[in-house]
């Protein structure tokens, strides 16, 4: 579905250039769910346009649903559907009509667009509001709407571009689920942006962390947090169980790392399945002599693996 | 033609909003209609036995108010678009397989859609008051201003993308260039009784041919090489603004 070498990107500020994406290379088969997770201004949304062909790439290679984007920009935006950042409904028209016209800028006859329409619409839970204005809409429902004009023309291919920014917990999972339905339905392929570590956790089976305009990882989730973090297990003690504690703990994991607690000292270890694992260490402490005043098992989450590989947190740089 | 039917699609879009609100053409008639009831009769107390405008001063004041109406709403082409711009729905239609030049064709029409019946309705107005309607005449007359209003629509558009992280900036260049060419163009009042720079310079401005020319057309003659002026004028401004229009989307990283 999408094939990509060296794509690159410069933008010009002022007198000094700015290198955006810097060298991406990415195959997306058909069907897949990506999602490229990145901080702001990693370059996601540059690659996400140059993909669309609503940017060009200063240099490198892009085939995207079989097409240069280069060379044949209005036949890739014919097979593709993209959902922007923004409310892509005028504000001053109505739901039915922006949906309508869509179908028709995409070349479907009337009566094609109507049932294609007729059907988001359904689908979507917007067919009460058909002859509102957009401006009235609220936000997650101008998001179903954004969701309805990317996908009139019935592509193989959606491209979204950080879709539930600025959307509440509960609006998001509503989005998520709309969108997950569509892709169960038609088998889309869907390459989409987030800041989201959880958005990207849950929604993706693949996921590509980018990071300064580059592909820094790309596997599933549970595949990079296995890979790249792995689950630790944290046990408190009292400071007087500290020297024995260490030294059992050293032959349990690795990694072994302490910090103070309002306890005593709390003590980690890098350890596979740490939930798992947790009863035995704590038999083997206790037999030891250790006070065990509280433990925890810590499964990695994708800021985990964002961490290990950038020495940054994800959450710091989330607008 | 592909183009021809993306055109159409995109003037449709935007006519929509009027479709959908009739009451917005109501109130556009009331700037015209404002400028021939309140200007018109001071233009014919100056001009006393007429003889400035050639006979009736409503007979020549009439197309000029046209012709504003056409340099003032294709002139806001790039303010509906800024809006649609901040939005984001003007993203969502780059997205599409529209070509670039039906987005500005298409708008561009749209804000002279209305023209037709404000023309229409001036002119209907103006006839007991003794002004003499010659069908034919103000129908190529209006042909005419088409042309130039896509011109007009397209160098408008061009605008509100170069301005688009800067809204103020369209505003500014929007007014401190109307009102010079409209005054320039002999369009309010007669530019013979003007100095002879304001002459000089009024024959750089494409906007005095379309008046020259919608003058003669009104007047109800066909025979003059002016109306040809005029619609050289008219094809030069739509054949730049359309370049500088599509370079412009072209360039643009919204």
């Amino acid at each position: 579905m999408i094939h990509t070498e060296a794509l690159t990107r410069t933008f010009r500020v002022g007198r000094e250039s700015v290198e955006a994406v810097r060298g991406i290379d990415l195959d997306v088969a058909e069907g897949e769910l990506v999602a490229f997770l990145g901080p702001n201004g990693a370059g996601k949304s540059t690659t996400l346009r140059m993909l669309t062909s609503l940017l060009p790439p200063t240099s490198g290679l892009a085939r995207v649903a079989g097409v240069d984007v280069v060379a044949r920009p209005a036949e890739v935006r014919r097979r593709i559907g993209y959902i922007g950042q923004k409310d892509g409904a005028g504000h001053n028209y109505r739901v039915w009509d922006e949906l309508l016209m869509q179908g028709r800028f995409y070349g479907m006859s009337k009566s094609d667009a109507v049932e294609s329409g007729s059907a988001l619409l359904r689908t979507l839970d917007l067919e009460a509001l058909r002859m509102r204005k957009v401006s009235s809409l609220s936000g997650g429902q101008k998001r179903r709407l954004d969701i309805a004009l990317g996908l009139i023309h019935q592509p193989g291919l959606l491209f979204l571009d950080e879709p539930s920014t600025g959307m509440d917990p509960q609006n998001r999972a509503n989005l998520w689920e709309h969108i997950l339905r569509i892709r169960e339905e038609r088998g889309t392929t869907i390459v989409l942006t987030t800041h989201y570590l959880d958005e990207a956790d849950q929604m993706a089976e693949r996921v590509v962390i980018i990071d300064h305009g580059r592909i820094i990882a790309d596997d599933t989730a549970d595949a990079l947090k296995r890979k790249q973090a792995g689950d630790r297990l944290t046990v408190v003690v009292r400071t007087d169980s500290v020297p024995r504690a260490t030294a059992l703990l050293a032959t349990e994991g690795a990694e072994l790392a302490s910090r103070p607690d309002p306890d005593g000292t709390a003590l980690s270890i890098r350890v596979e399945a740490a939930s798992h694992a947790m009863p035995g260490v704590l038999e083997r402490l206790r037999a030891a002599g250790v006070d065990v005043v509280a433990a925890s098992a810590h499964q990695p989450t994708l800021d985990d693996v964002f961490l290990n590989l950038t020495g940054r947190s994800l959450r710091e740089g989330e607008a | 033609m592909a183009i021809a039917l993306d055109v159409r699609n995109v003037w449709w879009r935007e006519t929509l909003t009027i479709v959908r609100d009739p009451f917005s053409l109501v109130f556009s008639l009331v700037q015209p209609l404002v400028f021939l009831g309140l200007f018109g009769p001071l233009l014919s107390g100056l001009a006393g036995n007429g003889e400035l405008f050639g006979g009736s001063s409503l007979q020549w004041f009439l197309p000029g108010v046209v012709v504003m109406i056409t340099m003032f709403g294709t002139s806001m082409t790039g303010a509906n678009l800024q809006f649609e711009i901040m939005t984001g729905a003007f993203e969502r239609m780059l997205a599409t397989p529209l070509s670039r030049a039906s987005l500005m064709v298409g708008r561009a029409l749209k804000e002279l859609t209305p023209l037709v019946v404000q023309a229409l309705v001036i002119t209907l107005v103006a006839i007991p008051f003794g002004f003499v309607f010659y069908p034919l005449h103000v129908v190529v007359g209006l042909v005419m201003l088409g042309i130039f209003g896509v011109g007009v629509g397209a160098l408008s558009y061009a605008l509100a993308i170069a301005a688009r992280k800067t809204e103020w900036i369209f505003w500014a260049v929007q007014q401190s260039l109307l009102f010079p060419l409209l005054i320039l163009s002999g369009m309010m009042l007669p530019l013979e009784t003007g100095p002879g720079w304001m002459q000089v310079v009024s024959k750089f401005n494409p906007l005095t041919y379309i008046v020259d020319a919608e003058r003669v057309l009104f007047a109800g003659t066909f025979g003059s090489l002016t109306i040809l002026w005029g619609f050289v004028a008219a094809f030069a401004t739509a054949a730049v603004g359309l370049v500088v229009g599509i370079r412009s989307i072209r360039k643009a990283t919204i």
